[in-house]
């Protein structure tokens, strides 16, 4: 078959995608006002997440150490603000372009190594931007967190109120057109090859694919989505805290994009839904039976769905077709 | 002077008491290629061990260590045999996060039976002293981590160097392939060092009650400190531990001691400085 065909083919609208959309969009808004702030918190989540699968669903790097590109954001934005520049969107843009530049520059370490180096300097970098984040106390406000910071209203118009109304449909829209550019790129020639690199580097090499180079672009570009995400929170929730550069968020991402299973951008925003929505349900339980069943819930996927969710599901739809 | 020999000198303790924990893990990430979150832990199973029988139970502090040695090996051994043995193939990711689940796992289950705070032994008399050397007074608890570590070094570099059993670990190291292919039961081997090389752990997370306190997070704590020695002294290769354990130790010690503003972040500086140099680590063979 003719590849940009089949190209074509794969990105085809499926109808699952027609009804979620507007089911996120209006389910927040009329029928649970008052989780309005969690789905914004599960918005900017599930973007974060989507910038993880694109280096590790797609190009096959893992990271244990992503939340550093969401809390440069964070900061950058946060900062921005701060020091008397509120304007959500431009503060978006900054945040990505900082968060961006720090993906590329990190992107010429990753690309050089494998394995357990590259999970350990993924960990390192994300340890050392917290110690540096917390020995800069004077201006990044240290463990107390970065405050003064005072978001503008949306294009003039929406203020960002206690209720989260802006906040959310803010979110939802960048996540939105964010997910809209990023499956553009992974059905474009280029995330194809992509995956082809995750799969074997060295018949890519052979094929004359620029490996480096590619994998360089995709980690830079996800870095901009994270610091997206991290500018985000910083600006709906009007503070940034060093946890949000911290491992455990990192951690926790990669729980998130593993449930809800790799490669498919949906896992990724569908993963962040059922975390966030399981540990807001479960915040009365004490947080040691939460990681608890966490943990469990983390080794019976890897074990019975190495996919994920949707993987399984797309599993057991594909054996339903063969019946 | 003394004082900085002091320092020193408990920086290699500690350092010491770093490489009794991360030695196994070395080892068996060689070997195997399994990236082994959950070595922490086991640690942290040997730390337990040695609380209740001396807290609980009465024993001398001396003679549950080793039962943290063999209980956590037993353990170890059987989380091989039933879970970890189906996760070889399945790709360094779904490891990466099958040990960290387990690792929550553990945590939550420890806070379940010994509760969230955190928990010392009582040591005896001979070990909470100083003991004056020349000029300087040091713990006698350090004197005594370090003799344990360099007796237990010795005897797993002589395991490692002079027995069969040493001669058919090294040999699948370097080459699984081969190894197999000379009839060498990689798997068995393989089993039996991950259950020795976690017991290690489980000894060194009962010595560790007395420096860094033992609560369910256990696991995670030292976990990153055993991933630097590994990652930095590289895969199989004890010496490699040694001297990254060493290093780290006394890097930590003194420059908490000297520089505590800078003392972390110059840690870890230095861990991706080196990674990014040499992938492998110091020594390492792969």
């Amino acid at each position: 078959m003719d590849p940009h065909l089949w190209l074509k083919r794969k990105g085809r609208i499926s109808p699952y995608e027609v009804v979620f959309w507007p089911i996120v969009l209006v389910l927040p808004f009329w029928l649970f006002p008052t989780y309005l702030s969690l789905s914004s918190q599960i918005a900017i989540t599930a973007l974060f997440c989507i910038s993880l699968d694109l280096i590790l669903g797609y190009a096959g790097i893992i990271s244990l150490g992503h939340a550093a590109f969401f809390g440069i954001g964070a900061y950058a934005a946060g900062l921005l603000s701060a020091h008397g520049w509120g304007e959500p969107l431009s503060g978006l843009a900054f945040a990505a372009v900082v968060a961006a530049f720090a993906g590329w520059i990190v992107s010429f370490m990753i690309v050089r190594v494998q394995h357990l180096a590259l999970l350990m300097i993924t960990l390192g970098l994300g340890f050392l931007l917290v110690e540096l984040a917390n020995s800069l106390g004077s201006f990044t406000g240290g463990a107390d967190g970065l405050q003064g910071i005072d978001t503008w209203k949306l294009l003039g118009v929406w203020k960002f109120s206690f209720w989260g109304k802006t906040a959310y449909a803010y979110s939802l829209a960048v996540l939105f057109i964010l997910f809209l550019v990023c499956r553009r790129i992974v059905r474009s020639p280029f995330g194809l090859t992509l995956e082809a690199i995750r799969e074997n580097p060295d018949r890519t090499t052979a094929l004359g694919a620029p490996n480096r180079a590619h994998l360089q672009k995709i980690f830079t570009l996800s870095a901009g989505i994270a610091g997206i995400a991290g500018a985000l929170l910083a600006q709906t929730t009007e503070t940034v805290s060093l946890e949000s550069l911290g491992f455990q968020r990192s951690a926790e991402i990669a729980i998130m994009l593993i449930l809800g299973g790799t490669g498919r951008l949906y896992g990724a925003i569908l993963g962040a839904i059922i975390f966030m929505v399981a540990r807001d349900q479960l915040a009365g339980m004490n947080p040691q039976y939460w990681y608890f069943w966490i943990g469990l819930l983390l080794m019976i996927v890897v074990l019975f769905m190495p996919r994920g969710i949707l993987g399984g599901l797309e599993r057991l739809a594909a054996l339903g077709r063969r019946r | 002077m003394s004082q900085l020999f002091a320092v020193l000198f408990d920086g290699f303790a500690y350092g010491m008491l770093l490489f009794l924990l991360s030695v196994g893990l070395s080892v068996t990430l060689g070997l195997m290629n399994f990236t082994n979150l959950a070595h922490g832990a086991f640690a942290m199973v040997g730390g337990y061990v040695t609380y209740s029988l001396v807290e609980l139970a009465g024993w001398p502090f001396l003679a549950t260590l080793p039962f943290a040695f063999l209980i956590t090996a037993i353990i170890a051994a059987a989380f091989e045999r039933f879970l970890f043995r189906r996760i070889y193939e399945a790709g360094e990711l779904n490891q990466v996060l099958f040990t960290i689940g387990l690792v929550f796992a553990a945590s939550a289950v420890a806070a379940y039976f010994f509760g969230t705070v955190h928990h010392s032994v009582d040591l005896p008399a001979y070990l909470t002293g100083f003991i004056e050397v020349g000029s300087v007074k040091l713990p006698a608890y350090r004197i005594f981590l370090v003799v344990v570590a360099l007796v237990v070094t010795a005897i797993v570099v002589a395991g490692l160097e002079y027995t069969r059993f040493g001669a058919m670990v090294r040999a699948s190291v370097d080459n699984q392939k081969v190894a197999r292919g000379l009839g060498l039961n990689v798997n068995r081997i393989f089993a039996l060092t991950f259950a020795l090389g976690s017991g290690l752990a489980g000894l060194g997370g009962a010595l560790a009650i007395d420096i860094l306190s033992l609560d369910p997070s256990f696991g995670f704590h030292i976990l990153v400190l055993v991933l630097i020695v590994v990652a930095v002294g590289g895969l199989g290769s004890i010496w490699g531990s040694f001297l990254a354990a060493a290093c780290l130790g006394i890097f930590d010690v003194a420059g908490k001691y000297f520089i505590p503003e800078l003392g972390a972040f110059l840690i870890y500086l230095f861990m991706v400085a080196l990674l990014f140099i040499k992938p492998r680590g110091l020594f390492g063979r792969r």
